[in-house]
């Protein structure tokens, strides 16, 4: 089932701290979506809005044309999850258990794991890969390995849409494709709507299906990335002056920098 | 989805989960076997059989004054204190996600107090009076601090770290009202500062019994939402906890249940502090520790009222006892959070 995902003049930030400006968007559905912008811009706090994580100082995210505010937060991550930037792990939990909790919101209180939740942990653990750690304590785990494990719980909650917080930040190249990859996956497979923030430009450029710019709390351009990613964009986003080239592995828009040193 | 790694995943959980069920039923033992004790041992000992004969009503000649009017009200009193104080710090410990963040260390207990010491010392209050100021002032120490640390997000280290501010304000002005006491005064106000069971009476116990009834089961169903916090705020959020409404309810239960342990028995040191973590070793990763903090917390209290009535010539109050042996943990668990860089 595919959902809809909206904002509409959407204000938000923290303290007093207005960070995003009036955003208004319509999340595609059953594509990846990801949102990109220069450090501060606010791409993160509209991820965290509309993943109610931060109430907005005014205007209002729809799910099905209803405000997730008015929907049982239960009932709402059913149909929503998220992957936080830094999520913390418990004291000598293992990885099985931890994907486990990603079943929170479908179990009734008291009652032990259903055959479902068994299930929906297996396929999560062999879609990541990680089945033979399960019973390891996630301390023992690589960095990679690790966001994996976090991934494999947002997928236990068999969500139709999934946020992700800068999901490859802190892992070398390697793992970010693989991450990515397994990400595309599971959007082929499931249908999955994912909308996330990444600040690899080229990167986002080979997985989007669809970009959303952000600047200064305002949202500049949205579109696929052969469509928006050109030099101007680039430089008005991120302030950067760039040679936009396609990319020959992928046949996406790749941004070459231009530094002061290589013209 | 693999057959085996499904295979794998119910077999090591329900491997774990007998794990589980064989601690609950050892901790329930050794709990029962504390309270026979108690009732059974004194300057008199009596026999099974004698105490089973007054607990079940019948008139047995010194046994019935001795076991029911004197060794059952203790016994009560360290198992529901004891329960009460486990379970609230395993409370405070998992939300809070650090284990000096429990009651003692964060002021909770000394607003309780601070309040009776205050009723008994400057209004002259009764014993019912001294007990509602107590629980009023736990809780009123925790919506400080939890209102200072809440601006806009939700800050634990900003908590405990108030919380001790509070702590340290709150023994400033025990320490005023203890000077400015009358003498007859003071063995009535000195209970509130170590934990004591001498000439604990059944009516006493009677409220705390009541709450832990009500609370309990609130706190087992919450025991889930609690396991989320511990991922954190976005993590708890995102898997549908309403973190700020879900975490008044526990903070609320668990200061409830302290603040009224207190009032029967005074602060004992340090059962809210160590029954958590031995609980959670012992139980294991997976399975909520709830239940069997509160069992050890009953058993720490039993065991070291026993040792203080009956190891050495003189009698200590059970505060004492639980203070030698909750100390040592104390300075083990500072020497370790700094080595690992928590502190």
């Amino acid at each position: 089932m595919s959902h809809t995902l909206q904002t509409k003049n959407l204000h938000s930030g923290y303290d007093q701290n207005v960070i995003l400006q009036d955003v208004n968007l319509s999340i595609p559905e059953n594509k990846i979506s990801i949102i990109i912008g220069s450090n501060g811009c606010g791409k993160s706090t509209l991820l965290k809005t509309m993943a109610r994580l931060l109430k907005p100082t005014s205007g209002d995210v729809f799910l099905d044309k209803k405000s997730i505010y008015q929907i049982q937060s239960k009932k709402l991550a059913q149909t929503v999850g998220l992957l936080p930037q830094s999520p913390i792990v418990p004291e000598g939990i293992t990885v099985a258990d931890l994907v486990g909790r990603g079943r929170f919101p479908h179990q009734s209180m008291f009652s032990s794991w259903s055959k479902k939740d068994y299930e929906a942990v297996a396929t999560a653990l062999d879609m990541m890969n990680i089945a033979e750690f399960s019973d390891r304590h996630i301390d023992e785990l690589s960095g990679g390995q690790r966001q994996r494990v976090w991934i494999a719980m947002a997928l236990a909650q068999q969500t139709d849409i999934l946020f992700l917080d800068e999901p490859t930040t802190y892992l070398d190249i390697t793992y970010q494709v693989e991450i990515l990859d397994l990400l595309k996956d599971l959007n082929l497979k499931y249908g999955t709507t994912i909308v996330m923030v990444l600040h690899d430009i080229n990167l986002s450029a080979r997985y989007a299906d669809h970009l959303f710019a952000v600047k200064d709390g305002k949202l500049i351009a949205e579109g696929s990335p052969n469509e928006i990613v050109t030099s101007e964009l680039i430089k008005e986003t991120f302030n950067l002056d760039c040679q936009v080239i396609n990319d020959p592995i992928s046949n996406t828009p790749l941004v070459l920098p231009i530094s002061r040193y290589h013209k | 989805m693999n057959n085996n790694t499904l295979k794998t995943i119910i077999q090591s959980r329900t491997k774990r989960k007998h794990r589980y069920i064989t601690t609950m039923v050892i901790l329930n033992v050794i709990t029962f076997a504390l309270c026979c004790a108690m009732l059974m041992l004194g300057n008199t000992i009596y026999p099974v059989k004698d105490v089973l004969a007054v607990l079940l009503g019948e008139e047995v000649k010194g046994a019935s004054f001795t076991v029911g009017t004197l060794r059952f009200p203790r016994m009560l009193a360290c198992l529901l204190a004891g329960f009460a104080f486990g379970v609230g710090g395993y409370v405070f410990q998992t939300m809070l996600r650090n284990p000096l963040a429990n009651p003692n260390v964060i002021g909770i207990t000394a607003g309780s107090s601070a309040a009776a010491v205050f009723c008994i010392v400057v209004l002259q209050a009764s014993n019912t009076v001294i007990s509602i100021a107590a629980v009023v002032g736990g809780l009123l120490t925790v919506t400080i601090i939890y209102g200072f640390s809440r601006t806009t997000s939700f800050s634990i280290g900003r908590l405990i770290l108030i919380g001790i501010g509070i702590q340290a304000m709150l023994n400033a002005f025990i320490s005023y009202l203890m000077l400015i006491a009358k003498t007859h005064d003071l063995p009535t106000a000195l209970r509130w500062l170590s934990g004591s069971l001498n000439g604990t009476k059944i009516e006493t116990i009677l409220p705390l019994l009541i709450l832990l009834v009500i609370c309990t089961p609130i706190l087992m169903y919450f025991a889930r939402h609690l396991e989320m916090l511990e991922l954190g705020e976005q993590a708890a959020t995102s898997l549908g906890v309403s973190t700020n409404r879900v975490r008044i309810i526990l903070l609320v239960s668990a200061v409830l249940i302290i603040a009224l342990a207190t009032a029967t028995t005074g602060p004992i040191a340090f059962i809210s502090f160590l029954a958590g973590p031995i609980a959670r070793r012992i139980v294991g990763v997976g399975f909520s520790a709830l239940i069997p903090s509160g069992l050890i917390g009953a058993i720490l209290v039993l065991g070291a009222d026993l040792i203080g009535q009956f190891a050495f010539e003189t009698r200590f109050p059970v505060g004492v006892i639980t203070g030698i042996i909750g100390a040592p943990y104390l300075i083990y668990l500072l020497i370790k959070m700094n080595r690992e860089g928590n502190i």
